[in-house]
C-alpha cells in the first residue's frame, strides 16, 4: 500500500530530469534565437560527446556500486598513446586507434583487477589510479604535447558525414551499443544485481568479481574513445588534458538518476544529464554569462537533481 | 471504566486511494501488556507509524493521557512518553551504550566549560546510564562501544532508552526475532518489571507461545480492519490462528508421504575451528533432515559452509557418492546444492529489482542466447514459479521491495528452485512470516521431498522442526549431540541434546 505512494513520487524523480531538460529547452528556444538553429545544436552534441561516453562508462561502474576517479587521467593517457601513433605517413589509422583503446582496456582492467582483489574500495584505488594515470601521460609523453598528426585521425574529432560531426555519431553508437549492454545482456542484469546486494548476487552464483572486471574495463574502453575524441578534435596528445573530466561524468550519470548506492540508473538518463550540462553551458555562453557563474549554476543542478531524485526513493 | 492510558478511536489511513486502516479502535491499559496480532499487511506497521507520529491518520483520533495526539511528530511522541523498539535496531554502532542511550538529548547534559559551552559530558551520561541498566537489572557496561554486544543487549539498551525517555508506551516490534531462548527470559523478566511499574508494552510478534505467554489482552487486525479484543485467556491457538486468518487452520503441518531414495548428500566430520566440528550427517532423495538447536549451535554456520559461503577446516562433502570440492556459492549451485538463507534481506533477494530478475538470478545459464537475455523463456519461467508458489504480486516487474515478507520469501525459494537443485537447503523458512503463508510454504516443502528433492530444514521452531522432520540432527555449541528418527524425536527430547 505504501509503495502505490512511493511509485508516484518515483515517477516524478524519474521524469523530473527529462521535464527539466525539455522545458530548459523551450525556454531557451524563445529566449535565445539562435539556441535553436541547426549549427548550435551540432556544436552542444560535439561538446557533449566526450563528457557523455565517460559518462556512459561510470554510469555503468556506479551501477555496481562502485566509482572510477581515474576517467580524466585515462583520457590522457590514452590520448597520448593514440597520438604517439598518429604522425603523418607512420601508421594505417587502425594503429592508433587500436593503441589507444588498448592502453584504455588494460588501464581499466587494472582498476578492475585491484578493486577485486585487493578489497580496497573503489573510490581509493581509482584516486591511485588517476594519480598513476596522469604520471604515465606526462612519461609517455615525455612531458610534452604531441602534435603534428595525420588527418585522417583528425578528421575523428573534426570532420563530418553527412553534415553531421563524426564524434556525434560516435556518440549515438556508443549510446546504442551501451544501451544494449545494459539492458539486454546477462552481463547487464548481474550489473544491476551487484549493486544492488552484493551478498545476495554473491549466494545467487553470481561472479561478482568478474562482473566488475567487465564494468570497469568497459570504463576505460569508453575512457579511451573519449581520450581520442578529445586528441583529434585538438589535434594533439596532451598530458594535461582531461583533468577534472571524472567529475562532469558522475556529475552527468548522477543527473541522470543513476544512484551513488548502486543498483539503479539508465544510459538514457545518463545521455540526458550530459545533454542538461552540455545545454547549460551552451546556452549561458550564449547569453555571455561569464565561467565563473556556469561553475556555480552547475553546482546547483547537480545538487537539486539528487534532491529531486532522492525525494523520490525514499522507503 | 478501566484506567486506560491510550484510546485510538475510528482511526483511518489510505494510500493513493487504497485503506490501510479502516475504523481501527485500540484502547491500552495503564500498565499491560497487550498483544497486537495480524497477518503480515494486517496494518500493524501503518498503525504502529501512526501512533509514533511517523504518518498522519486520514480520520479517527488518538487520546494519549487525555490529551488528543493528532499533528504529533516523533519527537513529540518521544517526549510525551511514546517510545518504539523496532525489530531491525537502530543504533549507532561506532557510539558507546550511554551516548546511544542519550542519543539527540545530549543537551540536558552539556556543560559549560570556562567560556567553551555546550561541551559534552561523557562522565554525567555514563552514571546515568548505569543508574537506568542497574535499575533494568541489565549488566552492561555504558562506556563499551555498541557494536561489541549482542542483539539481545543492544535491545536491552533500547529498552533502557525508552526507560530514560520516561516512556510510559513502549511499543516492541518483533523483539525475539534475533534472540535466544534464555535471553527471551530476560526479556519477559524485564516487561513483566515494567508492567509492574505501569508502563504499558504493545508486543508484536508472530510467535504465538511467547503471545500466550506475556500478553494480558490481544487486539487482532486483519486487511486493515479491527476484528477483535478478547483477553488472553479467552483465547487459544487455534482460536487466534481463526480470528488472524478469517478460518481455522486444522493442520498445521501437512503430511508427508515422500518415499525415500538414494543418497543424496553425505558429510562427514565437517569443522570449522570456533564454529562447529564433527558434523556427520547424510541426507536422501525425498527427505526432509531438520537441523535443531539453540541459537549460536551452529545451525547456519554448517549450512553456510556446505554452501560455500564460508570456508571450512576439516570434513569431506559428497553428493551422490562424489566428493565434491565447494568454495563459492557458484559451485555448490553447480553440484546442486540450493539455499534458502535465513537472512532474506541480507542474502536472499535484490530488493530494487523485479520479481522476474530476481527469480531467475541463479538461472540465467538457461535464459542466455550468447551474451544476450531470452526474455520468452525468463518470463515462462517466472510464470511458472509465480503460479507453483503462489506469489502474489502485481506483475512479475513488481520490486521484490514492496512485496510482504512471505511473499519474498516465495521470490527467493523460486530463484533457488529455478537454479534445479538436487538438495535444497532452507534456513528459518518461516521466520517473519504470516500464518497462512507459513501453511503454504510447508505444504510446498513436502511438495518438493515428494518430488524427489533432497532438503535440510534449520528451525528455531520446535513444532515446526517435529512436524516437518523424517530425521533431526540435534545441534549444541557447535557440536552434533543426537541424530533422531522423527519416530523417536519429542520436544524434550530435544531440547535436551540442544543444551547439553
Amino acid at each position: 500500500m505504501l509503495s502505490t505512494q512511493n511509485f508516484r513520487f518515483t515517477k516524478v524523480g524519474q521524469y523530473g530530469i527529462y521535464l527539466a531538460f525539455l522545458i530548459l529547452c523551450v525556454v531557451l528556444a524563445f529566449s535565445t534565437p539562435r539556441f535553436f538553429t541547426v549549427s548550435n545544436l551540432l556544436i552542444i552534441g560535439t561538446q557533449v560527446s566526450i563528457n557523455a561516453l565517460l559518462a556512459f562508462g561510470v554510469t555503468f561502474v556506479i551501477i555496481t556500486g562502485g566509482i572510477d576517479l581515474s576517467l580524466g587521467s585515462m583520457v590522457a593517457v590514452t590520448g597520448v598513446v593514440a597520438a604517439t601513433f598518429a604522425h603523418p605517413d607512420t601508421y594505417p589509422l587502425a594503429v592508433p586507434l587500436l593503441a589507444g583503446i588498448g592502453s584504455g582496456l588494460l588501464f581499466g582492467a587494472f582498476n578492475g583487477l585491484v578493486i577485486t582483489k585487493s578489497k580496497v574500495p573503489p573510490f581509493i584505488v581509482t584516486l591511485g589510479t588517476m594519480t598513476i594515470g596522469r604520471g604515465l601521460a606526462l612519461i609517455i609523453s615525455k612531458g610534452r604535447p604531441v602534435s603534428n598528426l595525420s588527418d585522417t585521425f583528425n578528421f575523428i574529432g573534426g570532420g563530418n558525414v553527412f553534415g553531421i560531426p563524426f564524434p556525434i555519431i560516435i556518440l549515438i553508437v556508443a549510446f546504442i551499443v551501451c544501451t544494449v549492454i545494459l539492458n539486454k545482456t546477462v552481463l547487464g542484469r548481474y550489473m544491476y544485481a551487484v549493486g544492488g546486494n552484493e551478498s545476495a548476487a554473491r549466494a545467487s552464483g553470481i561472479r561478482v568479481g568478474n562482473v566488475k572486471m567487465w564494468v570497469y574495463t568497459i570504463c576505460g574502453i569508453l575512457s579511451a574513445m573519449g581520450g581520442i575524441l578529445l586528441t583529434a578534435r585538438i589535434t594533439t596528445g596532451q598530458p594535461n588534458a582531461g583533468a577534472g573530466f571524472e567529475l562532469d561524468a558522475i556529475a552527468a550519470a548522477i543527473i541522470g538518476g543513476t544512484s551513488t548506492s548502486g543498483g539503479t540508473g539508465t544510459m538514457t538518463g545518463t545521455l540526458i544529464g550530459a545533454l542538461l550540462i552540455g545545454v547549460i553551458s551552451n546556452s549561458l555562453d550564449l547569453l555571455n554569462v561569464t565561467s565563473y557563474y556556469q561553475q556555480v549554476v552547475m553546482g546547483v543542478i547537480i545538487i537539486g537533481a539528487v534532491v529531486l531524485d532522492g525525494f523520490g526513493k525514499k522507503d | 471504566m478501566p484506567d486506560f492510558i491510550l484510546t485510538v478511536n475510528q482511526l483511518s489511513k489510505s494510500f493513493s486511494g487504497i485503506k490501510a486502516l479502516d475504523n481501527i479502535s485500540f484502547n491500552l491499559r495503564r500498565g499491560e501488556v497487550h498483544a497486537l496480532m495480524g497477518e503480515n499487511g494486517a496494518g500493524k506497521s501503518t498503525f504502529m507509524k501512526i501512533l509514533i507520529g511517523l504518518l498522519t491518520p486520514d480520520s479517527g483520533e488518538i487520546v494519549f493521557e487525555g490529551k488528543n495526539l493528532h499533528d504529533s511528530n516523533v519527537g513529540d511522541t518521544l517526549k510525551k512518553g511514546i517510545s518504539m523498539i523496532h525489530q531491525e535496531i537502530l543504533i549507532v554502532p561506532e557510539l558507546t551504550v550511554a551516548q546511544n542511550i542519550f542519543l539527540g538529548r545530549e543537551k540536558a547534559f552539556g556543560v559549560k566549560r570556562g567560556w567553551i559551552p555546550g561541551l559534552l559530558d561523557d562522565s554525567a551520561i555514563n552514571e546515568k546510564s548505569a543508574q537506568i541498566l542497574q535499575q533494568l537489572g541489565v549488566d552492561i557496561s555504558p562506556d563499551i562501544k555498541m557494536k561489541h554486544l549482542s542483539v539481545a543487549q543492544m535491545q536491552m539498551v533500547e529498552i533502557a532508552k525508552a526507560i530514560s525517555n520516561e516512556a510510559k508506551v513502549i511499543i516492541m516490534d518483533e523483539p525475539t526475532s534475533a534472540i535466544s531462548d534464555k535471553e527471551v527470559e530476560m526479556l519477559f523478566k524485564m516487561i513483566r518489571d515494567l508492567k509492574s511499574k505501569g508502563v504499558s508494552i504493545i508486543y508484536i510478534s508472530h510467535k504465538m507461545d511467547e503471545i500466550f505467554r506475556i500478553s494480558d489482552t490481544i487486539t487482532v487486525l486483519r486487511d486493515g480492519k479491527y476484528i477483535g479484543t478478547k483477553s488472553a485467556e479467552e483465547l487459544d491457538h487455534n482460536s487466534l490462528i481463526a480470528m488472524m486468518v478469517g478460518r481455522e487452520i486444522g493442520q498445521m503441518f501437512p503430511e508427508g508421504n515422500a518415499s525415500i531414495g538414494e543418497e543424496v548428500l553425505s558429510v562427514e566430520n565437517l569443522g570449522k575451528k570456533g564454529k562447529f566440528a564433527n558434523i556427520s550427517f547424510k541426507v536422501h532423495a525425498g527427505e526432509i533432515v531438520g537441523l535443531a538447536g539453540l541459537m549460536g549451535a551452529g545451525r547456519t554456520e554448517i549450512a553456510r559452509a556446505i554452501f560455500g559461503l564460508d570456508k571450512m577446516d576439516e570434513g569431506m562433502i559428497r553428493i551422490s557418492g562424489e566428493t565434491v570440492q565447494i568454495d563459492s556459492p557458484l559451485k555448490a549451485l553447480k553440484n546442486g546444492i540450493g539455499y534458502v538463507s535465513e537472512d532474506r534481506k541480507g542474502l536472499g533477494f535484490i530488493p530494487r529489482m523485479s520479481v522476474k530478475n530476481n527469480v531467475t538470478l541463479s538461472s540465467m545459464k538457461r535464459h542466455q542466447k550468447g551474451i544476450f537475455i531470452n526474455t520468452k523463456s525468463e518470463e515462462a519461467d517466472t510464470a511458472q514459479m509465480i503460479a507453483d508458489l503462489r506469489i502474489k504480486t502485481s506483475g512479475m516487474d513488481q520490486k521484490v521491495s514492496t512485496l510482504s515478507g512471505g511473499n519474498q520469501q516465495k521470490v527467493v525459494i523460486g530463484k533457488v528452485l529455478l537454479a534445479a537443485p538436487q538438495l535444497i537447503i532452507l534456513d528459518e523458512p518461516t521466520r517473519g512470516v504470516d500464518v497462512g503463508a507459513k501453511f503454504e510454504i510447508y505444504k510446498l516443502i513436502r511438495n518438493l521431498a515428494e518430488n524427489g528433492m533432497a532438503i535440510i530444514m534449520i528451525s528455531s521452531e520446535l513444532p515446526e522442526i517435529l512436524g516437518m522432520s523424517d530425521r533431526i540432527v540435534v545441534l549444541s555449541k557447535g557440536r552434533q549431540t543426537a541424530t533422531l528418527s522423527r519416530q523417536e524425536a519429542t520436544q524434550e527430547l530435544i531440547m535436551r541434546n540442544a543444551v547439553v
